[in-house]
């Protein structure tokens, strides 16, 4: 177990050092000056710049520089805001991204779980077919349609009501979190309805509940300790990529909703060929999701008894 | 390695389609089985669970909110709040930065200008006023200001003119790599030292006595007043810059302010808030407690809604949004933001746009009214007609009603002959495609969208939409990579020389390279004259070259529609400047 | 009891060996099954329908980028009559004498119409008011009430000589309300208004309506005439263009990257995977990790990247790169998903009785192994579909997607999605179509996968 963590860890670390590569070259091969903006700059100021951000340099020694500030755990100075460091960015904005990413997830795999379970239940009847009407609509229409329904919807609710119930907008408390998250974790929702779904109907019709029950057992007694155990596995496993996916992809709902999550300031740096909060990000961002999947692994390997963890 | 029933990999998708076929490996079910009535009761337990997790979880982080709320945690406060003083708004973008030496953009000088306070300043009718200076007196080759003995940084310490002269020099360092170092070139050696040739103690500014500053001129400058009110001639204290250790401006507690307001909070990306400043000599003018940029978005319906809940004071409107906004009876404003808007063609002679029939072809297809009326639809816009806005003062009055706009009339057939001309002279027939460069807003892709098509509805010419993300547009501009591009030009200062000089050979801004001694000449004359009639012929004469060259063709003076929270008054807007300016603004009751 | 008669010998059955029904391939059985489930049936049916509206549907409809600029955002279903007018000339406007005096400003008496109110123009001037520096116009869609706001504000007549102001602005065929409202010295507004209503009639040039197919030849057509617009079924967009037209070829481009790229990125890892999953040992790991560092990727920044290395120039629509890119970052699903189903496979019973029975390999990919896979990769292309929809979608939203003036439902639904209020058709067809597209594909998806597991053949 133990060797198998290290073991995982050290494919991680090469996993996250190959990301950094990648990207690194991609981005320098990419035509477009990052120092350039709308107004024209003196050839002395530009020398400066170049010196001050190492762009004089040749590109070997570049990616040298960089990977060695990057295992010291230094990304630089973003080329738009200039005197603020990436490590800053990213130290004040995940955990914006982070919260909100959980909740999402609390959301969807509550909602998943119980609805899945539910319409197994009714499979083929009225509220199977309502729950999978909406669960459908939930994959078929695009975030940011729901994120400016969603909004709009929020304004109609304030005003029908004459008082501010939940915020149409920002950060900062807990209440401003709950519409950005239920729409964030909407998809994934629906995604982990249908999964639930197919699993629970998967595990009913298996043996050992099928022994359960002539045993006698009561109903929920099977329920908890048979099916839900079970049925709950695949969606375990999908929940790690989940995580990172919802955490990283949070970037429509964070536009709309004014949340100064990481999501827009990745995005920003790419628009802005912003080298620093580029490189940054991706790294983080690919170590992050590296570590979500090692973690899911490993509590897999806890959870179900069938997998072995060499 | 994992091994689940040794069939590889646990992850994700093996998983989720291997349950998913198992699932129907269940078999249908039959109906009315013993299995399905047993389950009934359970399944509508079940129900009631779902239902009441879902609730129980809204419910709990409402409440926890509440709780929160109550301990004096964070939150914006309504649009105005009059016990309290205190107005909240939305930004755009966060400000990239507020080292004043190095801001750029609008958003920076719009908060700058109410936590800073130059020489001098605008006030609610734009007119130049006192700010730390108190009177000057500008020749044609000196220029003096006497300090105010009262202005302070909000340290307390006296605002001196050294503050002045380190700020100028820092700016103009090429390490710091200002890109508006240029706005100081009328300062003598300015150019120089920013082209590391001499060193920045060469600057023609220097502190005579704690509260004088003289500064020495490259040449007569007829509206150096004006200049001295942009934020790059802001001071700043320089033991306290030196003191943050290459931080200056990138926190609140990373600036010293000597303007109406401080910098109380700044949570980057998430919100920004000024109070008033005690240490501020004219306090007595300022009316508001604080201003609270409680969001950060640069989505317009996100605001609109904001400001529907009452939560804004101002929000902006959209030609998609007025229609909303009129419905719900808000009193709506308008606002010319001085910008001109147009399409700049290549003059690099490998281009098929440097020859001058092929670009009076175009010039006389394009129809700026109909683009304006039909396509952007918002009032406030109003069709180009010159490279100079209507806004800009001329001699007596402003210079476009005293030297009006060359005339311009569609006209397809005239259009038409000149690219007769064109073609004959290239020997091409039909010419190749041009390209439009165009940015990624969905303003400028609707722009280029009407563009081709007009172009080739009315010639024939097939019109290619190269949509770039900003950098690559910035890249493929300067390297000429471009027959036509959706271009405009903000003013920097009050005078018409910021929107003059922009086509003369030696400008760095002038991307489509045009080269004329004619206008160069004309550019000369404005900027060295201090004779009000004569520069402003000279920028007559510069506005008729550009419309007979067809340099560019002006598309449309931008302008925006805003809706305002009734109980905020004395909100101005204005062209150069800062802009929106809070620091008249007050609240009504009521 | 007689024993005899109880123990007859049996009289050879000749028919027992007989199949008494013709014997089901797998994919006749999956056919069938999947005929069986009415769900994915109508689902297949609708996709056969997006075949027909996306490849045959551009053949009858008008052409998607024409611009009618009298019908911009027209939802479907408007009045299409419209009025023959002369072609615009610019108007000179009313001037008077500068008033002269000063004291409190007063409403203009009245404010009048100058010629008829038509979409072209309309044409107002109003009495001097003694004292006024300029003049500030307003519209509005309703008759402001006293206290109410007066609508939008148009423009500042700065003049004072000048009374009379030209709206061209977005003129549609409707009422509006002009109110004028006169400036003091530092241009602010008195506190009062004068208000005219008028109602615009729709009009057209005769040039404009030969120009746009409406008549033979302008000589056919006095001032004064009626004709109608063109037809627009769906109505148009923010540029007058024909929805209909725009949606069925954004249907080229949504469902070309929405079927395509999965497609392809299920190939390539058909070929990884199952080259992983036989080759087994050392080399799979190898390629296995290899195919998670792909995966770790941030999908985004690489898209983007993608598309700008494949150097989009003007007038590339970027489906080519965006096409690539998604194949080149979205494989290593498919292959982790195939290397699986091949590793099970390759242990199961049938195969070592189909290898002890002399089956050369060859026959064991093709007989066993490809058909027990596909339903896996069919169901995985199905489910594909609307990710690599909405991921085209999403990139339109940040402004990355298709290049204009190409269409995509995506981007359609970006541009609709702001003008939901006032134009709801703008949204909600392109939206209705990606929603209809989805559902479809994933409801056949589920259809697939009963119909092609093995375990479900009765």
């Amino acid at each position: 177990m133990i060797l198998y963590t290290i073991k995982r860890l050290i494919q991680g670390v090469v996993t996250v050092w190959f990301i950094a590569t990648a990207t690194f070259m991609a981005m320098h091969s990419v035509p477009g000056d990052p120092l350039m903006d709308d107004k024209a700059v003196s050839e002395a100021v530009r020398k400066n710049l170049v010196d001050h951000y190492g762009l004089d340099k040749p590109i070997h020694e570049q990616y040298y520089i960089f990977i060695k500030e990057m295992v010291r755990g230094d990304f630089g100075i973003s080329f738009a805001q200039e005197n603020r460091r990436v490590n800053d960015i990213i130290r004040e904005h995940f955990p914006i991204s982070a919260t909100l990413g959980i909740l999402a997830i609390v959301f969807a795999g509550l909602g998943g779980i119980l609805f899945g379970a539910l319409t197994a239940r009714y499979r083929n009847r009225m509220p199977d077919i309502v729950i999978m009407f909406l669960v459908i609509l939930g994959i078929s229409v695009p975030s940011f349609v729901f994120a400016a329904l969603g909004q709009f919807a929020l304004v109609k609710l304030n005003a029908f009501f004459g008082t501010s119930i939940l915020p149409v907008a920002g950060w900062g408390t807990l209440s401003h979190m709950i519409a950005p998250s239920l729409v964030l974790g909407l998809g994934t929702m629906a995604f982990l309805t249908r999964l639930m779904r197919s699993s629970m109907l998967e595990i009913v019709s298996s043996d050992y509940v099928r022994t359960a029950r002539s045993k006698g057992l009561p109903t929920t007694r099977i329920f908890l300790r048979h099916e839900l155990r079970n049925a709950i596995l695949p969606v375990v496993t999908v929940l790690g990529p989940s995580i990172a996916a919802i955490t990283t992809g949070g970037f429509v709902v964070e536009l709309v909703f004014a949340i100064p999550g990481l999501g827009q300031y990745f995005v920003q740096a790419v628009q802005q060929l912003d080298y620093t909060v580029i490189m940054g990000t991706t790294v983080f961002y690919g170590a992050f999701l590296v570590f979500m999947v090692i973690v899911v692994d490993l509590l897999y390997g806890l959870i179900d008894p069938r997998v072995r963890l060499e | 390695m994992i091994f689940i029933n040794s069939s590889g990999s646990p992850r994700a998708g093996k998983r989720f389609v291997s349950g998913a076929l198992g699932a129907a490996g269940a078999g249908p079910e039959a109906p009315g089985s013993r299995k399905g009535i047993a389950w009934l009761g359970e399944g509508s337990q079940l129900f009631i669970l779902s239902v009441l997790g879902i609730g129980a979880f809204v419910l709990l982080m409402m409440l926890l909110s509440f709780v929160w709320e109550f301990f004096g945690g964070g939150g914006a406060g309504e649009a105005v709040d009059p016990a309290t003083g205190t107005i909240t708004l939305a930004l755009s973008t966060e400000p990239p930065q507020l080292d004043s030496t190095r801001a750029t953009d609008m958003v920076s000088g719009q908060i700058l200008g109410h936590v800073m306070e130059g020489l001098v300043r605008y006030d609610e009718f734009n007119r130049i006023v006192p700010g730390v200076a108190e009177r000057w007196e500008i020749g044609a080759s000196e220029a003096v200001f006497h300090l105010r003995d009262d202005s302070r940084w909000s340290d307390g310490t006296p605002v001196t003119a050294h503050d002045f002269v380190f700020a100028w020099r820092k700016a103009l360092e090429p390490a710091t790599a200002s890109q508006y170092a240029f706005i100081l070139y009328p300062i003598k050696n300015a150019r120089a030292i920013n082209n590391d040739e001499l060193p920045v103690t060469a600057l023609g500014a220097t502190a005579v006595d704690d509260l004088t500053l003289e500064v020495r001129l490259e040449r007569p400058i007829g509206y150096f007043d004006k200049l001295v009110a942009f934020p790059t001639y802001y001071p700043i204290k320089q033991a306290f810059y030196e003191g943050r250790d290459g931080r200056y401006g990138a926190d609140a507690a990373d600036l010293l302010y000597n303007g109406p307001f401080v910098i109380e909070k700044w949570m980057h990306g998430a919100q920004l808030r000024m109070s008033r400043n005690s240490e501020y000599w004219d306090r007595g003018r300022i009316r508001l407690n604080t201003i609270d940029y409680a969001y950060i978005t640069p989505d317009v319906n996100a605001t609109l809604n904001l400001y529907k809940d009452g939560k804004v004071a101002i929000a902006g409107l959209d030609a998609e949004t007025l229609h909303d906004a009129l419905e719900q009876r808000w009193k709506l404003e308008r606002f010319n933001d001085g910008s001109v808007f147009f399409i700049e063609f290549n003059h690099r002679p490998s281009r098929l746009t440097s020859n001058r029939n092929l670009r009076k072809a175009i010039q006389f297809v394009v129809d700026p009214a109909e683009l304006v009326y039909k396509v952007i639809k918002l009032p406030g816009n109003t069709p180009g007609e010159s490279l100079f806005p209507v806004w800009l003062k001329g001699v007596n009055g402003y210079f476009r009603q005293e030297y009006p706009a060359p005339e311009h009339r569609v006209d397809i057939a005239q259009g038409n002959d000149y690219l007769e001309r064109a073609k004959r002279e290239f020997g091409l027939d039909p010419l190749p495609p041009l390209i439009l460069l165009s940015g990624d807003s969905p303003a400028q892709a609707k722009e280029s969208e009407y563009f081709q098509e007009v172009f080739a509805s009315r010639l024939g010419i097939e019109v290619k939409i190269d949509r770039q993300i900003f950098k690559q547009r910035l890249a493929k501009m300067t390297a000429g990579d471009f027959d036509m591009v959706l271009a405009g030009w903000g003013p920097d200062y009050a005078d018409p020389l910021t929107f003059g000089d922009l086509f003369a050979s030696w400008n760095k801004n002038n991307r489509g390279v045009y080269a004329n001694p004619k206008l160069d000449a004309w550019v000369e004359v404005a900027q060295s004259s201090l004779v009000p009639e004569e520069r402003m012929q000279a920028f007559d004469e510069i506005q008729k070259i550009i419309y007979d060259d067809a340099v560019i063709l002006p598309n449309y003076e931008r302008g925006s529609v805003f809706v305002r929270n009734p109980r905020l008054k004395g909100v101005v807007r204005r062209a150069v400047g800062t802009d929106p300016d809070y620091t008249n603004a007050y609240i009504v009751d009521g | 009891m007689n024993t005899a008669l109880s123990f007859a010998p049996v009289v050879a059955d000749r028919d027992v060996e007989v199949i008494s029904r013709p014997s089901l391939s797998y994919w006749r059985d999956a056919w069938i099954r999947l005929k069986a489930n009415r769900r994915a049936l109508v689902s297949l049916h609708i996709i056969i329908m997006l075949g027909m509206f996306t490849v045959v549907g551009p053949f009858f409809a008008p052409d998607p980028s024409a611009q009618d600029l009298d019908q911009i955002s027209v939802p479907p279903g408007a009045d299409r009559t419209a009025t023959i007018v002369a072609p615009y000339a610019p108007w000179s406007g009313v001037t008077v004498a500068t008033p002269g005096g000063q004291g409190s400003l007063e409403a203009p008496v009245s404010v009048s119409l100058a010629g008829e109110a038509t979409t072209q123009a309309v044409r107002i001037f109003w009495d001097p008011v003694p004292g006024a520096k300029g003049y500030r116009i307003y519209r509005n869609i309703a008759h402001p009430a006293p206290d109410d706001a007066l609508g939008m504000p148009l423009a500042d007549v700065l003049v004072p000589s000048r009374v009379s102001f030209e709206d061209r602005l977005d003129i549609r065929p409707q009422e509006y309300f002009y109110s004028v409202v006169p400036l003091d010295r530092n241009g602010r507004e008195a506190p009062v208004y004068a208000t005219l209503g008028v109602s615009a009639t729709r009009v057209i040039t005769a040039a404009e309506a030969v120009e746009r197919g409406l008549a033979g030849s302008s000589a056919d057509l006095a001032i004064g005439d009626q004709v109608k617009l063109k037809m627009h079924v769906l109505g148009t967009d923010y540029l007058g263009r024909d929805m209909l037209s725009r949606l069925m070829h954004g249907a080229q481009v949504s469902l070309f990257i929405g079927i395509v790229a999965p497609f392809l990125f299920v190939i390539v890892g058909i070929l990884y995977g199952s080259a992983a999953g036989f080759a087994g040992g050392r080399v799979d790991q190898v390629l296995m990790r290899f195919a998670d560092f792909v995966v770790a990727l941030p999908f985004l920044l690489f898209m983007i990247l993608f598309r700008i290395l494949f150097k989009i120039e003007g007038g590339d629509s970027g489906i080519a790169p965006m096409l690539i890119a998604m194949v080149i970052l979205s494989w290593p699903a498919a292959a982790r998903l195939v290397r699986g189903q091949i590793l099970q496979i390759r242990e199961e019973g049938y195969i070592s009785a189909s290898r002890l029975l002399g089956a050369k390999t060859p026959y064991l990919v093709l007989r066993h192994m490809i058909p027990n896979t596909m339903g896996v990769i069919l169901v995985t292309i199905t489910f594909a579909v609307p990710s690599a929809i909405f991921t085209e979608a999403f990139l339109s939203f940040i402004g990355m997607g298709v290049a204009p003036p190409t269409p995509s439902w995506g981007s359609m639904c970006n541009e609709g999605i702001k003008t939901m209020l006032t134009h709801p058709h703008e949204l909600i067809f392109p939206a209705l179509l990606i929603s209809i597209t989805v559902l479809a594909f994933n409801l056949l998806g589920d259809g697939l996968r009963d119909a092609l597991d093995a375990r479900m053949r009765s």
